[in-house]
């Protein structure tokens, strides 16, 4: 201020005074580079939303010749004019619940013990082996199913449906105590078999995003809970599952839309039958992926518009699935910062 | 209390010199009864009763499982033993601890319990592959030759997996040289240029990530095969790994360009740079490492895809020169692993198919693997450095 006072009076019309502009237009190069991005990102979004609206567009045809029927019949046989996705659409949710059923709990824990019980040295490499869980191919974890898991899994569905048939989805119909019981057509390729196969595909995305949110559980509030002289299950009680729980329904909804979308491990275990099936521990189901990847080598061009139809309605089941999970995990993270 | 004892020993380490805090830490002694409670580290008893209920519940269950019962299969048998010892140790902790001790231990020999599964269950999936594998893998003849003159029960003396080796590679190579561009433009778009239709773009990628396999496969199928009549070929399969690979790629690269500090931006702003010099002289240069590393996760996802080349690129049984006919890429079937693998297990079953369908996916598990320890170390160098 005392400078521009000391200084020789400003003439009236001197421009001295004004300030150079600091956030001129952008040069050309800069409006060339947004520009190019931009069309980027445009064709990104063109490629990827389109997948969406085409998979709408074939549905219409579909269901103006099934109508509503399509939904609601069970059996899928376009020689006879008969053509429905009610089985697909339960036996891809009861492979998605059973999956569910399995990997949530081992996810959870596993994710605890990496943030709360795992020593310092062992932290890295379990990390390591849950995203290498991830990368394991699905085709991989589907010959696996098949050759190593169903023969013991056999035994466990045999005795499940021996001893817990009060339960009636473990009813299998065929009479379990017999003594020389063929097991794997009756117990082999069922949705239970395809689900703990599919578990092991939605563990790893699960347990990657609880282990996340555990590990931000604020120190300050662990510590304050140890000092009320919590035990270790005390701390992860009080202080790390009630930070943690967006982040549980997250990883658990990340789980589900994979289990929901998976194809070839589906379509390696089970063996399709285009009936509602709820028996789980029973032979034959099937899913919508992989009554995609089944049906489509010989399908005629009217029954490939009905597997896209089929794809619509996997697609908006995902994309529903998904869009709650990542409104629970920008939740859960957006809490991330609790001050003491 | 912790605090005072640990001050008054340090201060009796700094030796004599000091006998005033000396006889202050001497005076603290008596009281050292009240030593406190060790909270994490575990005593003898601990390690005792945990290895004494698994050794005692492993008798118990041999002997009433197996000898009283008369039962057999090793499955129920680890199960019973794994139930035995929660009941054991739940006993033994109740006879010496409050409630809360012995709930604390039952959780945490749960967690061990389900961290040990996961850990069989990942390790017996590359084991039991590798062990089933080895029968095809150690004949040479399995990389260099293809199946076009063997049948598939064949012995493994004869063909091999070379032309889906080769599909594999130039699949997931022209699907990357696709998606990488693309995805590492987008999320420059999205993390340096920014506005409303950058949100949109993100929030349609990010949805998009989720994308079944199965989806794109029939999308490209549909488009590139029925309406625009490509062939089945290897350039279709790319396309296909290429729409399934981009929401992935775009957002993990999105993510790794929002970590870059802002300040390193402004540095270069504030030297004058315009903004794409900036993005292309800092921002990726600096975001370098962790590119790398969501790229090869990206190509190890798509490497090991089935659903999507199973309806593109239709499975051919023999090598495609593509030195010699350049154009083959887009008018002639390629096989490639996860495709070799599938279809060896669709076809009637016979120990050498078998056979060559587990060195196949030894070999596709190697691959996976090798892309993943690069990535690991990759990720590793760089936070070595910052």
């Amino acid at each position: 201020m005392s400078v521009v006072l000391s200084g020789p009076p400003a003439q009236p019309g001197d421009d001295l005074d004004v300030p150079r502009p600091v956030s001129p237009g952008l040069p050309p190069a800069d409006r060339l580079f947004h520009g190019g991005s931009r069309v980027v990102g445009a064709v990104v979004l063109v490629i990827t939303g389109s997948i969406g609206l085409f998979l709408f567009l074939q549905l219409l045809p579909t269901l103006r010749s099934y109508g509503v029927h399509f939904f609601t019949q069970a059996n899928w046989s376009p020689q006879i004019a008969e053509v429905g996705i009610a089985a697909a659409v339960v036996g891809t949710i009861l492979v998605a619940s059973i999956a569910l059923a399995v990997s949530v709990p081992l996810a959870l824990l596993t994710a605890l013990y990496i943030t709360e019980y795992a020593p310092r040295w062992l932290k890295g490499p379990m990390v390591s082996l849950i995203d290498l869980m991830a990368a394991i191919p699905s085709i991989v974890y589907g010959i696996w199913g098949f050759f190593l898991l169903q023969p013991i899994a056999m035994q466990v569905s045999r005795w499940l449906s021996q001893y817990l048939a009060f339960f009636p989805p473990f009813q299998v119909a065929t009479d379990p105590s017999a003594p020389n019981i063929q097991l794997l057509p009756h117990y082999g390729s069922s949705t239970a078999i395809a689900g703990v196969v599919v578990a092991m595909m939605a563990l790893p995305m699960a347990c990657a995003v609880m282990r996340g949110v555990f590990a931000q559980a604020p120190a300050g509030e662990r510590e304050g809970a140890l000092a009320l002289g919590a035990t270790r299950w005390g701390v992860i009680r009080s202080v790390v599952l009630p930070f943690g729980r967006g982040g549980i329904i997250g990883g658990t909804m990340l789980g589900l839309g994979r289990a929901l979308g998976e194809t070839i491990a589906v379509a390696v275990i089970i063996s399709p039958n285009y009936i509602i099936n709820f028996n789980v521990l029973q032979t034959g189901s099937i899913t919508i992926p992989s009554l995609i990847a089944l049906r489509f080598p010989e399908a005629s061009p009217g029954e490939l518009s009905n597997l896209l139809a089929a794809g619509f309605v996997l697609f908006v089941l995902t994309l529903v699935v998904n869009l709650i999970a990542a409104v629970f995990i920008t939740r859960s993270r957006s809490g991330a910062a609790t001050e003491i | 209390m912790t605090t005072t004892g640990g001050r008054a020993a340090g201060q009796q380490a700094q030796g004599p010199a000091q006998p005033r805090q000396a006889v202050q830490s001497a005076a603290a002694r008596p009281l050292s009864a009240d030593v406190p409670r060790q909270v994490t580290a575990t005593t003898a008893e601990d390690r005792f009763a945990v290895l004494g209920c698994i050794i005692a519940a492993a008798g118990l269950v041999w002997v009433v499982y197996d000898r009283l019962l008369g039962l057999s299969g090793w499955v129920g048998f680890l199960a019973c033993w794994y139930a035995v010892f929660l009941a054991l140790y739940w006993a033994v902790s109740a006879m010496e601890h409050p409630r809360p001790v012995v709930v604390d231990r039952l959780v945490a020999a749960a967690i061990h319990g389900a961290a040990v599964l996961v850990v069989v269950a990942v390790s017996s999936t590359i084991f039991y592959t590798f062990v089933e594998g080895r029968h095809a893998l150690v004949h040479l003849n399995f990389y260099t030759q293809d199946m076009s003159a063997t049948p598939p029960n064949a012995p493994l003396t004869q063909g091999g997996i070379s032309h889906a080796i080769e599909g594999t590679l130039v699949e997931v190579l022209i699907a990357t040289a696709i998606s990488l561009p693309l995805g590492v433009g987008t999320a420059v778009f999205i993390s340096e240029v920014g506005g409303r239709f950058a949100r949109a773009v993100r929030t349609v990628v990010e949805a998009m990530t989720a994308l079944p396999d199965i989806l794109a496969g029939l999308f490209i199928y549909t488009t590139l095969i029925v309406h625009l009549g490509v062939s089945a070929s290897g350039f279709a399969a790319s396309t296909a790994l290429s729409v399934m690979m981009l929401p992935i790629i775009a957002r993990s690269a999105e993510v790794q360009l929002r970590v870059v500090p802002g300040g390193l931006r402004e540095a270069s702003l504030a030297l004058g740079a315009p903004r794409w010099r900036t993005v292309w002289r800092v921002v990726l240069p600096t975001a370098r490492t962790g590119l790398a590393t969501a790229l090869i996760l990206g190509i190890a996802r798509a490497i090991g895809e089935t659903a999507p080349v199973l309806l593109t690129s239709g499975a051919s049984t023999y090598f495609v020169n593509l030195l010699a006919h350049p154009l083959d890429l887009f008018r002639v079937p390629m096989n490639s692993l996860p495709l070799f693998i599938y279809t060896a297990f669709r076809a009637p079953q016979d120990p050498n198919n078998l056979a060559r369908m587990w060195g196949a996916a030894s070999v596709l598990l190697g691959l996976v693997l090798v892309l993943f320890i690069t990535a690991r170390v990759l990720a590793r160098s760089r936070a070595g450095r910052s």
